[in-house]
């Protein structure tokens, strides 16, 4: 699909847009629908129409194989690591209250983290599957 | 409507007709769940269905084939099962609570907790974000988990091996490091500088694997 | 006003079972998965119609006080909708890999490969790697 001129044009004004909305669904999750799983999906999906429309190899310099992969076990990583930091600082594992002076901000800064792992999960486990399934073709 | 997609889905032969249908049929799914007033879960299930899901089954379809042979087997025997299994089941929902009733034992139980009492302990709008993460942190800590490990999984079965035949070896770690390191061959080079022919004939050799595979 | 009430779980019913004829009586394995899909979306559609209180709206903390659904079939079939999709992909990985082994994704042919191999013929299916795989 590299000669559509239109496709090529209307993915680059498209792909910032739908990273934005990514971003906006995530931290605004906590007052509308929305969350980790959603933004790490829409992320994703950014990312696998610019392999769609510019190829499979110019996506993989942008996003390089072992960096999705990295990201698929660094957001278990930082949500097991959220657990741990508050089993650290006194309280249960994943008991958020004692991340701040506030109960209700150590609350909503460990909703946070919890839900930017998640993010990072979902998105490198998109990508790196959709890799897997793209590239078998250029193999056979 | 999703009844008809998914009766259209039975019948269909044409396996691409069947992905889109799919498709079609998360969406008009996400919709109902909106009606329904899940918002977040019909969110999620339009960026799943009609996103993700569609694009990995098409993806397997151009690796093997978008035709379906017609079946050899009588189709009347899954029927009867099916058409039995449903009956039974039909029996079972008539002692279940009417739909809509406030007073359903399933709204009864954490749930009027977590409506009232998530303003003052999480302290954001939101409550199924809240119950996701705080109230039922674990589960969503071993959901991630579990979609790690199908990555962990699919990758073993559709990426690592291409690894494997090229370079001969088994083991995961090495496929790994060759693969985050990115440069395999040149330690060989630079270790092997007193002997550069040899050198020489490693690389083309890998080289050549590289365009074998 | 009984038979009314029971409605969802008959429309669940019936995208079930659709699904179900799908799994057991079509040969195609990737349709065998879709089949699977429409399964799963049943099941979340029972999970959120029980959630559904009437008159209620959205649980999202809002001024005044109405009444909200229930959130905790959203949060469930929320983490169950990530995991299909998981779930899903690591199927259709399977059937590429079986494709590659067999060289077919219909169970019938699949099973008469099979039945071959066992009886003794000369062929050379690279079953024995399937078989080391599981």
């Amino acid at each position: 699909m590299e000669d559509r001129l239109i496709l090529r044009v209307g993915a680059k004004i498209l792909i910032p847009f739908i990273l934005m909305f990514a971003l906006y669904v995530q931290f605004h999750g906590d007052y509308g629908p929305g969350g980790g799983f959603q933004a790490g999906l829409i992320f994703a999906s950014a990312f696998i129409l610019y392999a769609l429309i510019f190829g499979l190899d110019t996506a993989k310099r942008v996003l390089p194989l072992g960096f999705v992969w990295f990201c698929g076990a660094l957001g278990v990583w930082i949500f097991a690591g959220v657990g741990v930091v508050t089993l650290v600082m006194g309280g249960e594992f994943l008991n958020y209250d004692v991340l701040a002076h506030e109960p209700e901000h150590g609350q909503e800064l460990g909703i946070l983290l919890v839900e930017l792992g998640v993010l990072t999960t979902v998105f490198g486990v998109m990508v790196a599957m959709f890799y897997a399934f793209a590239g078998r073709r250029q193999v056979r | 409507m999703l009844a008809i997609t998914a009766l259209a889905l039975v019948r269909l032969r044409n396996l691409f007709a069947v992905a889109m249908l799919a498709g079609i049929y998360s969406l008009l799914s996400a919709g109902l769940f909106t009606t329904l007033d899940a918002v977040d879960v019909a969110f999620t299930e339009a960026a799943v269905g009609a996103g993700i899901s569609t694009i990995l089954v098409l993806g397997t379809l151009a690796l093997v084939g978008h035709e379906q042979k017609k079946a050899r087997r009588s189709s009347v025997i899954p029927l009867v099962v099916v058409v039995l299994t449903g009956s039974i089941l039909v029996y079972g929902t008539l002692d279940m609570p009417p739909y809509g009733d406030p007073a359903n034992p399933a709204h009864h139980h954490v749930a009027p907790h977590y409506l009232e009492e998530s303003e003052h302990e999480i302290g954001i709008p939101n409550v199924v974000t809240s119950v996701l993460a705080s109230y039922r942190g674990y589960d969503t800590l071993g959901e991630t988990t579990v979609i790690f490990t199908a990555m962990v999984g699919v990758l073993l079965l559709m990426g690592g091996l291409r690894k494997r035949e090229n370079s001969g070896e088994t083991d995961a770690e090495t496929r790994e490091s060759e693969d985050a390191s990115g440069s395999g061959p040149v330690p060989t080079h630079g270790g092997s500088g007193t002997d550069p022919p040899k050198a020489d004939g490693k690389k083309t050799h890998g080289e050549g694997d590289a365009h074998g595979g | 006003m009984n038979v009314m009430g029971l409605m969802n779980y008959w429309a669940f019913i019936f995208l079930m079972m659709v699904g179900f004829y799908i799994l057991i009586s079509q040969g195609n394995l990737v349709k065998k998965i879709v089949g699977l899909n429409v399964f799963q979306t049943s099941v979340f559609i029972l999970y959120i119609s029980m959630g559904k209180i009437r008159g209620g709206t959205a649980p999202i903390l809002t001024e005044g006080d109405p009444i909200y659904s229930n959130p905790l079939p959203h949060v469930l079939i929320l983490t169950a909708i990530v995991v299909g999709v998981a779930t899903t992909a690591l199927g259709l990985s399977l059937v590429v890999r079986i494709h590659e082994a067999y060289g077919t994704v219909e169970e019938d042919d699949i099973h008469d490969l099979d039945l071959a191999v066992a009886g003794g013929e000369d062929q050379s299916f690279p079953v024995s790697g399937m078989d080391a795989r599981a």
